[in-house]
């Protein structure tokens, strides 16, 4: 995975905001319905799923990513979705919107759905498989060097670098193949510790970071 | 190239035209933003990391085995809940969580997340400067308090139980609750006494 939402390790964003304890969950009212309508996008509207809800905000331009936040991308990647299922037809909800500000623009026609041929097993990402883990507990491991393409979650900054598994963590469904739906192919996930050195050099302050790998992201070290 | 319209009247749009086609419910969406707006808070993590002050069994089991001992106190069901991992900040060891590819936030325990945590500079810098971010954010560590970030990059969620401040001997758990904030249980910020 490297995209827009793979920010781990990226420069030039400044300081952080300091936390607010009274801050509630949304800052805007349009913020609430696009919550919602993601919410509901992502699964029974467009037929699709959270990884590939997580793949469609991957997918976003730079500008769709950041320049309206967190639920700016939110609406952005339901577009992305409806407009794939054809729920939707490119360009829909900005005609639409111009029209409301009184513009005198043509809506395309609703295309017909197309929703992806795809059923879940199960509820949820969490599956059982019978074969074993094939790392175990304190085994030293390392990331593959290139990142697996398309919906794959293994972030860059630990790319290549070898870590120890910390947890054997349940079975998952793998989002490489879920976001395209082409099969669950749940992998079991493991909680592997990096050191900070080892990510960015001798210079760096001296910490160490855990990240959630699917088995095959993972190669004996 | 012509003029961006804002996300807010974009949002409009899309109800509309969702609303139209029956695809959804504007008095369906207004019940579950409500859920999420009232019921679905940091409240519910305060309760479990109250009773594991308390209640040591209850504490050896959460870090054992979190989804099911969370559901002992709290709701802890719905989405980015499936399996949550509970681990202990101690003087020695300090853990702050992140999810550097989105904004994977364990939900049933903690809401729905903050915008410092949604942030950009947040999700880039915790992984590579921790000491530094947590400092910017008021929360300056030792330099013998070992730091370990969490990395939310799969549906594993991650809760911080946060140590229990000195002074707190004689308070219920009720009032112990109180005392609980998410930034603590995110791992930006220490419970204080009150």
């Amino acid at each position: 995975m490297t995209n827009i939402a793979d920010m781990s390790g990226t420069s030039g964003w400044g300081p952080v905001s300091p936390p607010d304890p009274d801050e509630r969950p949304f800052a805007e009212p349009w913020e609430r319905r696009a919550f919602a309508m993601t919410a509901f996008t992502m699964g029974r509207i467009s037929g699709q799923n959270l990884d590939a809800f997580r793949y469609a905000l991957a997918r976003l331009d730079r500008s769709a990513y950041l320049d309206d936040g967190y639920y700016g991308r939110w609406l952005n990647a339901a577009e992305l979705m409806l407009i794939e299922s054809a729920i939707l037809a490119p360009g829909a909800v900005d005609a639409r919107a111009r029209r409301n500000a009184g513009e005198d623009v043509v809506e395309p026609p609703a295309p017909e759905p197309a929703r992806p041929d795809y059923a879940a097993t199960a509820p949820g990402s969490l599956r059982r498989i019978d074969t074993p883990p094939a790392f175990v507990e304190g085994e030293r491991v390392r990331a593959l060097a290139v990142p697996p393409p398309g919906a794959g979650k293994l972030p860059g900054y630990v790319a290549g670098h070898p870590g120890v598994v910390d947890l054997v963590q349940p079975a998952h469904v793998l989002p490489d193949t879920h976001a395209v739906f082409r099969g669950e192919n749940p992998q079991y996930v493991y909680t592997v510790r990096f050191a900070s050195r080892e990510l960015w050099g001798a210079a760096s302050e001296e910490f160490s970071v855990t990240v959630e790998l699917f088995e095959s992201y993972l190669e004996k070290a | 190239m012509t003029e961006r319209i804002p996300a807010s009247l974009r949002t409009e749009a899309l109800e509309q035209l969702l609303t139209e086609r029956g695809l959804v419910d504007p008095a369906v969406m207004d019940t579950f933003i409500a859920n999420y707006e009232t019921n679905v808070g940091p409240l519910n993590g305060a309760r479990v990391v109250a009773r594991a002050w308390v209640d040591p069994e209850y504490r050896a089991r959460l870090l054992a085995d979190a989804t099911p001992a969370i559901k002992e106190v709290a709701w802890g069901g719905g989405a980015n809940g499936e399996h949550i991992v509970v681990v202990e900040n101690t003087p020695e060891v300090h853990n702050v969580v992140v999810c550097t590819l989105c904004s994977c936030y364990p939900w049933p325990v903690l809401g729905l997340p903050p915008s410092w945590y949604k942030d950009p500079a947040y999700r880039a810098r915790v992984v590579r400067e921790p000491r530094t971010v947590l400092a910017e954010m008021g929360l300056e560590l030792g330099e013998d308090v070992e730091i370990v970030v969490r990395d939310s990059s799969s549906e594993v969620r991650w809760l911080v139980l946060p140590e229990r401040p000195a002074g707190t001997e004689g308070l219920s758990e009720e009032e112990l609750t109180a005392l609980v904030t998410r930034d603590a249980m995110v791992g930006v910020a220490k419970v204080s006494a009150p």
